[in-house]
């Protein structure tokens, strides 16, 4: 941009000075941009995510393969739109050269079809945990060390029909396609078993008031497998409760997770002993993970009582980058080929296991399964029950046969 | 048949919320004209208040108190401080109510963040109850505490409207604004104490409305937009047309909930396009 | 819809519009042409581009709101039908059910988007003034949730992804110069389209009825068939935004057309100032430019307040708009323009009254 159409900009508007961040790249310097939801309803867990990607940065003080980084954070508020507009802000005005993020599902598809028209750049994902980010037309530029959706699930179906003894479940779910994966991971392994789901809610986004759906339930259920998020979870729970419910729950990953543990009302109580699956675990007990956690909390005194999967996956990822960029020393010339073989053949130790990468760049990671317990200091958690080493993203079938069952939907699977 | 009963029901006490807070709109816009599409930040934020007031008192009465005393004086504020100057300006009010809300959405996100907040009404006011022993239907009592608040605050708006000397200007203003000013009342004083009100409902049914349900951000625009659909379909600035226009959405919603789960949501705004075809002015609208 | 519809407006009084060519219109004009040259592709495609399609869309609001006195804040649904509508009739990556060629779906996305701003019009004109924000902004909603909900046609909540670029003229328009120029392009017509229409028989009747509909209704003016009519010809501006709108991004979702965006079209609108067919592009300049770059200059998580309260002090300080703020100030250092400065104040009345 030139003096004077700057100049010209700023005769239509003074918002215009902002923005011409002289940024005169040094040579020893990699900037890098990590994309978070800072806006809107996500807020809460954007700035979890943004405390994952800083633990991981100073760890490392801000440097990876003897090069300083300069870091530029971009919002989106969840929505698609506004992702793929931050992500064009921090690669053609910012010029990062990495990218990290974004958080949610179907941000994550928008952000990865724009990649493909960057090749320059490498994307990493954030937490965004839908499967076609990489399961269907991948692109070569985009890398996911978190897991997706169905792989959140892995385990707890069994789980489900073979420990806790759960024939006939109902799911109740929110109407749009990450739910749809969740579901899809928890009846891959239930249905496999024997467990039938007799009837399945998709409730509208949005809805608050459940207490018909609560009326619907039949009553020759054993359980009732619950894949809502945030406001939506707690309401449910709140008004199940209200309404004398007393079948037993199975939680997606979302449901049980710290937003929703961490929350002020009645349902606490009926929550715990919820089994349910996700990519970490509060007490997993294990070194790396412990030491996570403290690092978490030393460094964060206004983060949440313990790190949500948001903040881990964004360190995760995070690391992923700085480890890759130490093996390389730096190296992004040549279209950023030796760091893009370094990621794609990383061995990746994090604080919730090792992890590898697949084909399609999706990560091969550990899963959790959990249920909800009171801790000593009065907060609830997640209590390991099984880890689930090595899932990968067709949840260990062969992939044509994984590919043949279809993508996620309303309908698919279905076993009544 | 049980199922269709309990649906019935809930539609019902949804209704009476969507009545509460349509109720508080649909009296403002009656006597001043004012679309206050902040309202819905309102009941939002009355709810959020009421949650401090309760959490620090210990009392869920104070709350439900806090939130609707609190927003009434955050209504008088609104109404002296920057409505009065606009007198007459429809267009321009209702241009800054939406700048109001778009700023409060964001500072409520600041300061409550995006957490769900759940009251903790009194214990006598909580659980189920047994409505008919064979089969066994239950019922959650708050529900049903609730539409009952509704019919009382219905009744005494009506009450207030139609027996009180203030109700009647505040009627008369509906009718005719310039001669309730000509004939000595001081308007404004009037205006005050309808914005006021008006946005106290919006608050109260922010604390009621939340343990019923839950308060967490984008409330705002989910009550926003049930206070348009009811006070459109019932007319505006008729309290009894709020009520018709919440039963018939409250029942809509919940039985489309239920019933026809993937269009529910759209049903509500189907009542309204096929009452604006036949009735522009609503339910029980006065021709404009 | 077309202007033909309007009869009597086939004579324009071409020399009276063309009259106020001033230098700084030239500047202007030049300025637009040479901006992509100098700029970078990001200034060029997000900042420029972007700000020329959503003023298209603010200034369909902008006509009705301006000249008909409905403000419909359906304007961006409009524009969501037609992104969604190639979409459907053209290829995408993610749900493909017609295929067909562009050059085909194009033209029906506009027609049918049009075709929905004219309903539009007629469920929300029988009613009028300020009866029109709610009405609008609750059919806005209710296409927002009916297209979440629907997997059919619209793909539910994911949307629709991979829609190719326009290509033609051994041109890729989605490259960033060719579509600056696109967005330029139509902006100019639309922009030029709206001030012709506003200074026709149409137009004139239209502000006629903005200012007195009972007495245009007396005079034997069909009142609702011209408040229609303002609908189908602001959707037709509105669709075509809206195709550029989806370009860029090359995807649509449920997202792209829900509350948050429609409020977003209102407040680029009246930033601009809702009194003249520029009015809307100044406020698409200053919206683009804040969302992009308030995360520089404040923490992100604050950008509502920022834009909420550029908005309410607008609103209250002066009801014009950008355009009226500048108004008020050129008429304070020219002392003497006692013409232009009379001219502007009858109109602030006529907003009072107006509505």
């Amino acid at each position: 941009m030139s003096k004077m159409t700057r100049r010209a900009v700023l005769a239509v508007s003074l918002a215009a000075s902002v923005g011409f961040s002289a940024s005169a790249m040094a040579e020893d310097t990699i900037k890098v941009g990590i994309l978070a939801t800072l806006q809107g309803a996500f807020t809460v867990l954007g700035e979890d995510s943004m405390r994952g990607a800083k633990l991981a940065l100073q760890e490392h003080n801000m440097m990876a393969g003897g090069k300083k980084l300069e870091i530029v954070t971009g919002s989106s508020d969840a929505s698609p739109d506004s992702a793929v507009n931050a992500a064009r802000k921090l690669v053609e005005q910012d010029k990062v050269d990495i990218l990290v993020g974004p958080l949610s599902g179907d941000e994550g598809i928008a952000v990865k079809n724009y990649a493909k028209t960057q090749p320059q750049v490498t994307f990493i994902n954030g937490t965004s945990a839908a499967q076609d980010t990489t399961l269907r037309d991948p692109a070569p530029n985009f890398f996911r060390f978190t897991t997706d959706g169905a792989q959140w699930q892995a385990g707890l179906g069994e789980y489900a029909f073979g420990t806790k003894g759960y024939k006939k479940v109902i799911t109740i779910a929110e109407d749009y396609s990450f739910p749809y994966t969740q579901v899809f991971g928890f009846m891959l392994g239930f249905c496999k078993s024997g467990g039938h789901v007799v009837n399945k809610f998709w409730v509208p986004i949005g809805n608050k008031d459940f207490s018909s759906i609560v009326a619907s339930i039949p009553d020759d259920i054993d359980a009732i497998y619950v894949a809502l998020g945030g406001a939506d979870a707690v309401n449910f729970l709140n008004q199940y409760e209200q309404a004398g419910g007393d079948k037993p729950m199975i939680g997606g990953s979302i449901t049980v997770d710290q937003t929703v543990l961490g929350s002020k009302g009645k349902q606490q109580e009926y929550i715990i002993g919820t089994p349910s699956a996700g990519p970490i675990a509060d007490n997993w007990d294990n070194a790396a993970w412990k030491k996570f956690v403290a690092d978490y909390k030393a460094a964060f005194s206004d983060g949440f009582p313990s790190p949500s999967l948001f903040a881990q996956g964004y360190y995760v990822e995070t690391l992923a980058m700085l480890t890759a960029l130490d093996q390389v020393k730096g190296d992004l010339s040549d279209g950023q080929k030796a760091f893009r073989d370094a990621l794609t053949n990383l061995k990746l130790d994090t604080p919730t296991g090792p992890v590898t990468l697949d084909k399609n760049r999706n990560g091969i990671a550990y899963n959790f399964l959990t249920e909800v317990a009171k801790g000593d200091d009065g907060n609830l958690y997640n209590k390991v029950v099984k880890v689930v080493e090595n899932v990968n993203q067709t949840l260990g079938l062969p992939e044509d046969q994984f590919m043949a069952l279809g993508p996620v939907g309303r309908d698919n699977p279905s076993c009544p | 048949m049980k199922l269709f009963i309990l649906t019935v029901m809930n539609g019902l006490t949804l209704a009476a919320l969507y009545f509460l807070v349509a109720s508080g709109f649909t009296l403002v816009f009656g006597l001043m004209r004012n679309v206050n599409l902040a309202h819905g930040s309102l009941y939002l934020l009355g709810g959020y208040v009421g949650f401090n007031v309760a959490e620090w008192t210990g009392s869920w009465f104070l709350g439900v108190a806090g939130g609707f005393l609190g927003m009434a004086i955050v209504g008088a504020i609104l109404q002296v401080a920057i409505f009065r100057r606009m007198q007459g300006q429809d267009l321009r009010q209702t241009l800054v109510t939406i700048g109001l809300s778009i700023v409060l959405a964001d500072l409520m996100l600041a300061v409550w963040g995006g957490d769900t907040y759940q009251f903790d009404p009194p214990s006598w006011l909580s659980g189920p109850v047994t409505l008919m022993a064979h089969p066994v239907v239950k019922y959650p009592l708050y529900r049903l505490v609730l539409f009952l608040s509704a019919v009382v605050i219905g009744i005494g708006l009506w009450l207030l409207l139609n027996k009180t000397r203030i109700g009647m200007m505040i009627r008369a203003g509906v009718d005719d604004r310039g001669m309730l000013s000509a004939s000595g009342v001081n308007v404004q004083r009037v205006f005050a104490i309808t914005f006021a009100l008006g946005a106290g409902l919006a608050g109260f049914a922010g604390v009621v409305g939340g343990t019923a349900l839950s308060i967490a951000p984008g409330e705002d625009t989910r009550y926003l937009l049930a206070s348009l659909v009811v006070v459109i379909v019932g007319g505006m600035g008729s309290v009894t047309g709020a009520a018709i226009g919440a039963t018939l959405i409250g029942l809509a919603e919940q039985l489309g909930l239920v019933y026809s789960p993937t269009y529910g949501v759209v049903y509500t705004f189907l009542i309204m396009v096929a009452v604006l075809a036949f009735r522009p002015q609503g339910i029980m609208g006065r021709a404009a | 819809m077309t202007m033909t519809t309007t009869g009597p407006a086939a004579k324009p009084a071409l020399p009276s519009w063309m009259k106020p060519i001033r230098p700084q219109h030239v500047l202007t004009a030049l300025f637009l042409i040479a901006y992509p040259l100098v700029a970078s592709p990001f200034w060029t495609v997000q900042i420029g581009a972007q700000a020329l399609f959503l003023g298209v869309i603010a200034l369909s609001l902008m006509f009705l709101a301006g000249y008909g006195g409905m403000v419909s804040l359906s304007q961006m649904t409009v524009a969501g039908v037609a992104g969604y509508m190639v979409a459907v009739f053209g290829t995408n990556a993610t749900h493909p059910l017609f295929n067909w060629p562009l050059w085909a779906a194009v033209p029906a996305a506009v027609v049918i988007a049009t075709a929905f701003a004219v309903l539009v019009g007629i469920i929300s004109v029988r009613t009028s003034g300020i009866y029109t924000i709610m009405i609008t902004l609750a059919i806005g909603v209710a296409a927002f949730y009916f297209a979440q909900q629907n997997y059919a046609i619209f793909n539910g909540h994911s949307g629709f992804a991979g829609l190719p670029s326009p290509v033609g003229f051994g041109l890729n328009w989605r490259d960033p110069m060719p579509f600056y120029y696109m967005s330029l392009a139509v902006a100019a017509v639309s922009y030029f389209a709206v001030l012709y229409v506003s200074r026709s028989t149409f137009g004139v009747g239209l502000q006629a009825i903005r200012d007195n509909a009972r007495r245009m209704n007396a005079l034997g003016f069909n009142v609702n068939l011209h408040r229609v009519v303002a609908h189908g010809f602001a959707g037709l501006i509105a669709s075509v935004g809206g195709l550029l709108y989806v370009w860029m991004n090359g995807r649509i979702s449920p997202g792209t057309i829900e509350v948050g965006p429609v409020i977003d079209i209102l407040v680029i609108a009246v930033i601009g100032g809702l009194r003249h067919p520029i009015g809307p592009f100044v406020g698409a300049v200053l919206f683009v430019l804040m969302e992009n770059f308030a995360i520089d200059l404040i923490s992100p998580e604050r950008f509502n307040t920022l834009i909420g309260l550029i908005f309410l002090v607008i609103v209250l300080v002066s009801p014009d708009g950008l355009l009226g703020l500048w108004r008020l100030v050129s008429d304070r250092v020219r002392a003497g323009g006692m013409a232009n400065g009379g001219a502007g104040r009858q109109w602030r009345k006529d907003w009072r009254k107006g509505q």
